[in-house]
Formats: C-alpha cells, sequence, structure tokens
C-alpha cells in the first residue's frame, strides 16, 4: 500500500505535469529564480534529472525519501537528509522538518479529540439504544444530527465568537503552547478545538454506537447473559457494547488517520500552526515539494491506521483469525 | 406445594395492534428430581412462560400477573435484582440454539467461567478448572483443549453440550430446556436428551423441557402440559397424555407425529388450520375453528371457554365436551386410527 501511494504522489507531481505539456524546463524554472537565463534553467533541468526516464525520476525520489539526496543547482551541492521529500519553493527549507516541527499541533489536536468523541459519542450512543424513544434518546439524536450537518468552519467560528471573544472563557485562536513546556496551558489553549472538532465525530460515533447497540441488545446471547443473572450494566457493556464495536473501530481507524494528515478546517479555524494549516498555506504558494510531503505524509498515515484496524481487527472478533 | 408452583401466571403485551395474551392463566408444579414437558404449536406461550418464570419476559412491556413459587419464595412480585441473583444460580436455562446464544466473541471457557462466578466468589483459576471439568461431565472430549476455544470452533452438538455446562455450572435447582434439541441433527438430538437425562439425575434438579415435538418429552417427561393459545388445554402424567389423551387438540399432535416403528401405510394426520393469533384468541374455546367436535357442544364451544377439569384417571383437559363422548371418541375413532397409521 505505501508503495502504491508513493507511486500515486509521484505521478500526480511529477509525472502528470509532464504529460500535460510542462517542459523540463519548465519544471525546472521553479526551482530557480525568475531572473534565471534560459541557459541556467536547462542546466538546472538536466542536473535535476528531468530529463531522465520517468523510472529512473522515480527511483531517485524513493531514494530520497530513504537514504536521502543531493541537490546540484549548479551554486553547489545541497544535501538532503533522508526522508527527503524535496525543497520548498518559497523558502528553500527542506519539507520534512518544517513537517516535523507542525506534527505536534496536529497530533495533539487529533489525540485529544479523538478521546473527547469517543468516549462522548460510544456513551450517548449506548444510552440512547437503552432508552430508545425517551427524551434523552431525541434530544441527544437530535443533537447528533446537527453535530453532523453543521460544517466545522461554522460551528468553529461560532464557538470563537461565543466563548472567547464574548465570555473569554477560552484564548483566542492561533494560542499554541508546547506539551513539554506548559500541559495545563496546552490543555486550555486546545481545549475549544478538542470539544469543536469532537462535536462533529461524536455525532456519527453516536449514531454508528446507537444503530449497533439496538442490533446486538436484541440478540440471543444477550439473552443468555441476562439469564445467566449477570448484571445488567454488565450485560450491556461487556456482551452488547463489545460486539458492536467493530464497526466503530472500522470508523476510528480512518477518521484519526485522515485528522493525523491535518485537520485542514480545524486548523485553519483556529488558526492552529498544525499540518493542516501547513498544507493550505502551501497550496495557496504552489508550494509543490511542501504539498506533495503533506499529501505523502497523510496518504502514508491512513495507510498505516487501516493496518492497525486490521490488525485489531483479530483482536476484537475472535472469528477473523481464522482467515 | 411443589418445588416450583405456577399459580394463575399471565404474561401479557400491549402492542399497537392490541393486547398480546402470550400466556393466559397458566397453573402448573414441578417437584426436584421431577420433569415436566410443555408441549405446544409456535405461538402457543410455551417459551414466554419459561422467560416469565425467570424474569427474561421483555423488561417494562410485560404485564405479568400471578404467582411463581420456587422453593416456598414468591417471584412475581419479587424486586428485579432479587430475581437476578437467583437466575443462573438456583434456576438455569437452555437456548434452542447454541450458535446464536453463546457469545461470538468470548471463549466457550471464558463464558462458562463467567456464569460461575457471577455466583461464586472464587479466582479465576477455579472457575477454569470447574469449567474445564463440567465440559468433561457433559461429555466434551479433551475439555482441558476446548475450553479455550470459540463457539464457531465447535459442532453443534458439542456446542449445545458446552450450553449445558453453562447452564449447570451453579448447580440449578430448576433446569428449563427452551426446544433444546430443535437446531440439532437427529443423531445428536438423542445423544443431548440422554445427557439431559443423566445430569438431571446426578443433580436432582426439576426439569422443565419445552418442544413442539411430543417425541421429545415421551422419552423424558414425569408430567406433560398440552399449551395452546397461552392456555393449558391438557396436563397430567406422561402415561395418560399418551394412553388416554382426551383433547382433540393433543389427538391431533399425536397424529401429526412421525412413527419410524409403525408401517407406513397412511398419511399423517395434521391439524387443519393454523394457531390463532394471540391478539385475537378465538371467542369461547380457542381451538374450536380448528377443532372437528366443535358442532357437537351445541355452540358452547364458540361462546364459553371452557374450564380445565378433571378426567376419571385424574388429569386435567379443558374442553366442553362431556367425559363420556370424549372417552368414546378416543377408544372408538382416534385410537383405532393411530395404532395403525
Amino acid at each position: 500500500m505505501l508503495i502504491v501511494i508513493s507511486m500515486v504522489t509521484f505521478g500526480i507531481f511529477f509525472v502528470v505535469p509532464q504529460w500535460a505539456g510542462s517542459s523540463p524546463e519548465a519544471l525546472a524554472s521553479r526551482y530557480v529564480g525568475r531572473a534565471a537565463t534560459p541557459e541556467t534553467v536547462a542546466l538546472v533541468a538536466e542536473r535535476l534529472g528531468f530529463n531522465d526516464p520517468i523510472v529512473v525520476q522515480y527511483g531517485r525520489f524513493l531514494k530520497g525519501i530513504f537514504a536521502g539526496a543531493e541537490y546540484d543547482y549548479g551554486a553547489g551541492v545541497e544535501q538532503c537528509p533522508a526522508p527527503c521529500l524535496g525543497y520548498s519553493f518559497i523558502s528553500g527549507q527542506p519539507v520534512w522538518p518544517d513537517l516535523l516541527d507542525r506534527m505536534p499541533v496536529t497530533f495533539s489536536l487529533a489525540i485529544g479529540a479523538a478521546f473527547l468523541w469517543v468516549v462522548f459519542g460510544v456513551s450517548v450512543g449506548v444510552l440512547s439504544a437503552l432508552r430508545r424513544g425517551s427524551f434523552f434518546d431525541r434530544l441527544s439524536m437530535g443533537t447528533a444530527l446537527a453535530g453532523v450537518s453543521l460544517p466545522i468552519f461554522f460551528t468553529g467560528m461560532v464557538s470563537l465568537v461565543v466563548f472567547s471573544y464574548g465570555l473569554g472563557w477560552t484564548p483566542p485562536g492561533g494560542a499554541w503552547t508546547d506539551l513539554t513546556e506548559n500541559p495545563a496551558e496546552w490543555a486550555y489553549n486546545l481545549l475549544l478545538p478538542w470539544i469543536t472538532l469532537a462535536f462533529l465525530f461524536a455525532a456519527s460515533y453516536a449514531r454508528l454506537t446507537r444503530a449497533g447497540m439496538l442490533e446486538t441488545m436484541g440478540e440471543d446471547y444477550i439473552r443468555t447473559a441476562r439469564a445467566k443473572g449477570l448484571r445488567e450494566r454488565d450485560v450491556v457493556v461487556k456482551h452488547g457494547l463489545r460486539a458492536a464495536l467493530t464497526p466503530i473501530l472500522t470508523l476510528f481507524g480512518i477518521d484519526f488517520g485522515l485528522l493525523i494528515g491535518g485537520a485542514v478546517l480545524t486548523e485553519t479555524t483556529y488558526t492552529l500552526p498544525g499540518l493542516g494549516q501547513f498544507a493550505i498555506l502551501a497550496i495557496r504558494n504552489q508550494d509543490l515539494p511542501q504539498v506533495m510531503g503533506v499529501v505523502l505524509f497523510a496518504a502514508g498515515f491512513v495507510v498505516v491506521a487501516s493496518l492497525i484496524v486490521d490488525l485489531l481487527y483479530a483482536v476484537v472478533d475472535p472469528r477473523v483469525r481464522l482467515s | 406445594m411443589s418445588f416450583l408452583d405456577v399459580k394463575d401466571l399471565q404474561i401479557h403485551f400491549p402492542t399497537d395492534d392490541g393486547l398480546v395474551r402470550a400466556v393466559d392463566g397458566l397453573t402448573f408444579g414441578i417437584e426436584r428430581g421431577q420433569t415436566l414437558g410443555i408441549v405446544g404449536e409456535s405461538g402457543s406461550g410455551k417459551s414466554v412462560t419459561s422467560l416469565g418464570i425467570l424474569g427474561l419476559h421483555k423488561g417494562g412491556r410485560a404485564k405479568i400477573s400471578g404467582e411463581i413459587w420456587l422453593d416456598g419464595e414468591e417471584l412475581v412480585a419479587a424486586s428485579a435484582e432479587h430475581v437476578r441473583t437467583l437466575r443462573g444460580k438456583r434456576m438455569a436455562m437452555i437456548f434452542q440454539d447454541p450458535l446464536s446464544s453463546m457469545h461470538p466473541y468470548y471463549t466457550v471457557g471464558h463464558q462458562i467461567i463467567e456464569a460461575y462466578r457471577i455466583h461464586h466468589d472464587v479466582s479465576k483459576q477455579v472457575a477454569r478448572k470447574h469449567a474445564i471439568d463440567l465440559l468433561g461431565r457433559v461429555g466434551i472430549p479433551e475439555p482441558a483443549g476446548r475450553v479455550d476455544s470459540y463457539p464457531h470452533e465447535f459442532s453443534g452438538g458439542m456446542r449445545q453440550r458446552a450450553m449445558i455446562a453453562m447452564a449447570l455450572s451453579c448447580d440449578p435447582e430448576l433446569l428449563i430446556a427452551d426446544e433444546p434439541t430443535t437446531a440439532l441433527d437427529v443423531t445428536v438430538q438423542a445423544q443431548i436428551l440422554d445427557l439431559m437425562r443423566d445430569l438431571q439425575r446426578e443433580f436432582n434438579s426439576a426439569l422443565i423441557i419445552i418442544t413442539h415435538d411430543l417425541g421429545v418429552v415421551a422419552e423424558l417427561s414425569d408430567d406433560i402440559l398440552v399449551m395452546y393459545g397461552g392456555k393449558c388445554v391438557e396436563y397430567g402424567k406422561a402415561d395418560d397424555i399418551f394412553y388416554n389423551p382426551e383433547h382433540p387438540y393433543t389427538w391431533g399432535l399425536l397424529g401429526s407425529m412421525p412413527r419410524l416403528d409403525r408401517e407406513r401405510t397412511e398419511r399423517l394426520m395434521p391439524i387443519k388450520g393454523s394457531p390463532p393469533s394471540l391478539i385475537n384468541v378465538p371467542a369461547g374455546c380457542a381451538f374450536h375453528p380448528r377443532c372437528p367436535y366443535a358442532d357437537r357442544t351445541e355452540g358452547r364451544a364458540s361462546t364459553e371457554v371452557p374450564d380445565l377439569a378433571p378426567t376419571e384417571r385424574g388429569h386435567l383437559v379443558r374442553c366442553h365436551m362431556t367425559r363420556t363422548e370424549r372417552r368414546t371418541l378416543w377408544e372408538n375413532e382416534i385410537k383405532p386410527v393411530l395404532e395403525t397409521q
């Protein structure tokens, strides 16, 4: 899977432009200044290997990721240590360290929000299923519908207006403190983004959990569990929820993997310096190596997350182990 | 008073279409070491009865009334929490389909250990030994190895044995088996029935077998209760019910039973029609629309509910016909046909 991703990414960023009619010179011109003479451009194109066959270019691209690369711009050789994802057009800095810098923000955001949405989504879903048709069920499912439907740039903006600018309970957007520096402030700054992001996801988890619980609580083995004299709480959690967990796990793997690659809307709304914001800036600047870096990184995480989910399946559902 | 005494048990479910009278005034008793067979078609209320005794009928929606006395203790009025502590410990249940009745994600051993540890404060190791011991007693080969298998890794018969082991984990004094052999191969059915008979003797528990198959109860039961439309229509000693049945419905059940020990010269005699809807139970005798003798009651069949009255031999029958009428019909019309069948 990871190989496929690298090929697709490479294809999009290197091969498609050439098909679309970009000459090696046109590609190289992005790496040199605007004032460069056609000769310089041609020289750089040659040195960067844009004239080589695509397979050779792909090999070099892979080698850069795993072993590092050397770029010869004519003005001197630059070392790009592994994992080399190229250099930014704008800043001239290697892409990978920039990505690394922004990772803690996105990780903090994703992990905190994921914790909130799983805890709230699943417990609300379970309670709704058990009290099907009650006022609580209707209220929470109505709220969940709102959560699923409202985009984050709406809920995010509203929450900022109300809680930051209106009530002053939370800091305005853009505040970020590293966990290692000051954990309390770290959590305080991220609280609103966490809640907003978790609201969106908790809604779909609550609905999924409710549907799953309604199904499993009608199963024969639930009746068996009750016939043993098990406490109702244990019947619900150990027997009902246990069986309803599989689809939730699947969804979680995909959602979390996507989120690690950058919570674009949340980070933009709260101006958090994470990967999502990085991607937006890179796209706005047409900084292809940076965009490619983020895409590769995000896609890699989705694959890794699905892989982990697949492995967890075997733990959760013993029937999967056979096949 | 018997060990288990059920008096005028009524379990009704209010639905959008009307009140479902799943069980309507059922009275019976059973002693330790005895077996009662409850027989009836699908929808006659036999499964609901068993769930009702354990307090497992659909929670808030069902309306239950009457009395259930277990060893001198009344259960209908008892708190749900108290009934829960009895469930699994003093009364246990074996369900029909062992595959869907066991949790697919837990090992067989885990499920037995769980059942044992709910009511016994012992370590997992002790409970595990107990589980292995139980699996051995219900005839599972290499119990120490199979204890960590999942239900889907067992065959149907083995699963039902494991289910029985789970029900027996706390030495229950009352064991209810709801169609214990319906989901099994014919060859396995006999083994499971033998096993249940042996275990019942060993544990000296009261056993209720719920089935639509008279053949199953014939082998095991001391008493037989025939249910129709939520009511008891005939109740007495197994021998009486088999050799001197007096209710036309019981005649029908006997007539629809395939017998391998007879020559297949005649077809089975199925009961015409289908079981009544429990929302609109026919007025009068619930069986009258399907009863070939309903015209002999001068119209009372469709207006009056017959009483459950004793026969000459002392078993109970709910029928409008007089004793002599029933005896004559049985001796002259029904018995000869069943015997030549």
